[in-house]
């Protein structure tokens, strides 16, 4: 029976793991590489970087740490954020990401969402959806550049028809983000996520409000999601992913049970 | 101990190699015939289309000598449904060295690709694979029907094979080089196979 997914999502720059609110007065957690082994060895089913290095003035930034990851780990790990064009996706795929992940990029370019399923294919192309709940007008809508306050901004398009846009285009994974949830650990937004649920024939992970244990089974039980994404919750050891497991199968949630560390040479 | 990948271009060539690389072995990645020829042991890689696929390796020349091997050949997700004999992907025809077909998974209800980590039931003589229920991760929207060269099932929406083999020639339908201690046991049984 195919589990469904636990996957810590971890904000890379300039090579390092760091923690910040809203992108800013960032502390550095530790090294990419031991962080990243230490999360697969004790029960992720799958990883996220996501790439916050500024590359605002030009200049070649350097990716060589997804090489070391893929060196490291044996599960599946994405890398998202930055990637504008064929050729940076060819560079972390080759390096051995299992899959990139696009947001802001493909609200500019939807093109560019074909042009990366038919080069690489489907399975390794993620669209991330930052997604807000307008109260006002009782609609959900797709906000763009949020990874930077001063630019951040609603886009044009509703979150259904964004949803159904990207998956036409053949994107192989939805993330979506639950902005009036996100980093306030109140639990993943369940009504979002099941109003969209319907239009998403690919999987969907979603993202944004896990706060404790139960929130992770409500998003299991309640809203179908394929897997549900969280940071700080992780990082700051407010509870362990075999906590979550554990409280999955607990209610009857297919879950991959952590493997028992054992030595294979 | 000569471990040969071989190079079909596709995205996850370095993590095979890096998996096998973390069991204690070296790995040459090549599209050479004579080496892929003259390995002890040689790895199938694939993701993408089976279409682009065959046509890489019918432009590498490499078709004729991929079918004439006798040492073990692992083929992995794409790579497995290349060794079966046609495709509905693409609708192209394969190196057909296991007598099996590669059809679209149908819709269940289910999201599709299928991706995630997914139980194995293998068969009674599958070398590779010895425990039931154990989790590997799978992403594939295309799939092999169980039949007598099947080695192990799986379930999504319906059964379809995991795992293939016929003479020296295996396939796998998930990635060992991303499915955890599972995988690393499989590839390390695979690497160490003996076939008399």
């Amino acid at each position: 029976m195919l589990a469904k997914r636990v996957i810590p999502c971890l904000d890379v720059r300039d090579g390092q793991v760091v923690k910040g609110v809203k992108f800013r007065n960032h502390e550095v957690i530790g090294d990419i590489q031991p962080l990243a082994k230490r999360y697969a060895e004790s029960g992720a089913d799958e990883l996220v970087f996501y790439d916050i290095t500024a590359s605002a003035d030009g200049r070649t930034v350097d990716k060589s740490w997804v090489e070391r990851v893929a060196r490291e780990i044996n599960i599946p790990f994405t890398v998202a954020g930055g990637i504008r064009s064929v050729e940076q996706a060819q560079t972390m795929l080759s390096m051995g990401a299992d899959k990139i992940s696009i947001n802001s990029p493909a609200l500019l370019n939807p093109d560019l969402i074909n042009t990366l399923v038919e080069e690489f294919g489907q399975q390794c192309i993620v669209i991330g959806i930052d997604s807000f709940y307008n109260e006002q007008s009782d609609q959900y809508e797709v906000h763009q550049f949020t990874g930077d306050e001063s630019k951040s901004r609603k886009s044009a398009w509703q979150t259904k028809d964004w949803l159904q846009e990207v998956i036409s285009r053949g994107a192989g994974e939805i993330v979506l983000n639950c902005m009036n949830q996100d980093g306030v650990r109140r639990g993943y937004d369940i009504a979002q996520l099941s109003a969209l649920r319907e239009y998403c024939s690919v999987p969907l992970i979603a993202s944004g409000g896990a706060g404790e244990i139960q929130h992770f089974v409500d998003a299991f039980q309640q809203a179908k999601v394929d897997g549900a994404l969280a940071a700080s919750v992780f990082h700051k050891n407010i509870f362990s992913i075999s906590d979550v497991k554990a409280a999955m199968a607990a209610n009857n949630v297919a879950v991959r049970p952590i493997e028992a560390i054992q030595e294979t040479q | 101990m000569n471990v040969v990948i071989v190079d079909t271009e596709c995205a996850n060539l370095t993590s095979v190699r890096f998996a096998v690389e973390r069991l204690g072995y070296s790995v040459l990645i090549t599209d050479d015939a004579e080496q892929i020829r003259t390995a002890d042991c040689v790895i199938l890689p694939g993701v993408g289309t089976a279409a682009a696929a065959m046509r890489n390796l019918q432009r590498k020349q490499l078709v004729e000598p991929l079918r004439e091997l006798t040492q073990p050949v692992l083929g992995i997700c794409l790579g497995m449904q290349l060794l079966t004999s046609h495709s509905e992907e693409g609708d192209v025809d394969c190196l057909n060295l296991i007598p099996a077909k590669t059809k679209r998974l149908r819709e269940h209800g289910l999201p599709l690709p299928h991706m995630g980590w997914n139980t194995l039931e293998p068969t009674d003589d599958n070398p590779l694979v010895d425990t039931n229920d154990s989790y590997c991760y799978f992403v594939h929207s295309f799939a092999v029907a169980v039949d007598e060269y099947t080695i192990a099932s799986s379930e999504y929406g319906e059964r379809f094979a995991s795992m293939i083999r016929h003479n020296n020639y295996f396939g796998a339908q998930f990635h060992p080089e991303r499915s955890g201690k599972t995988g690393e046991a499989l590839l390390k049984r695979f690497l160490e196979l003996k076939l008399c």
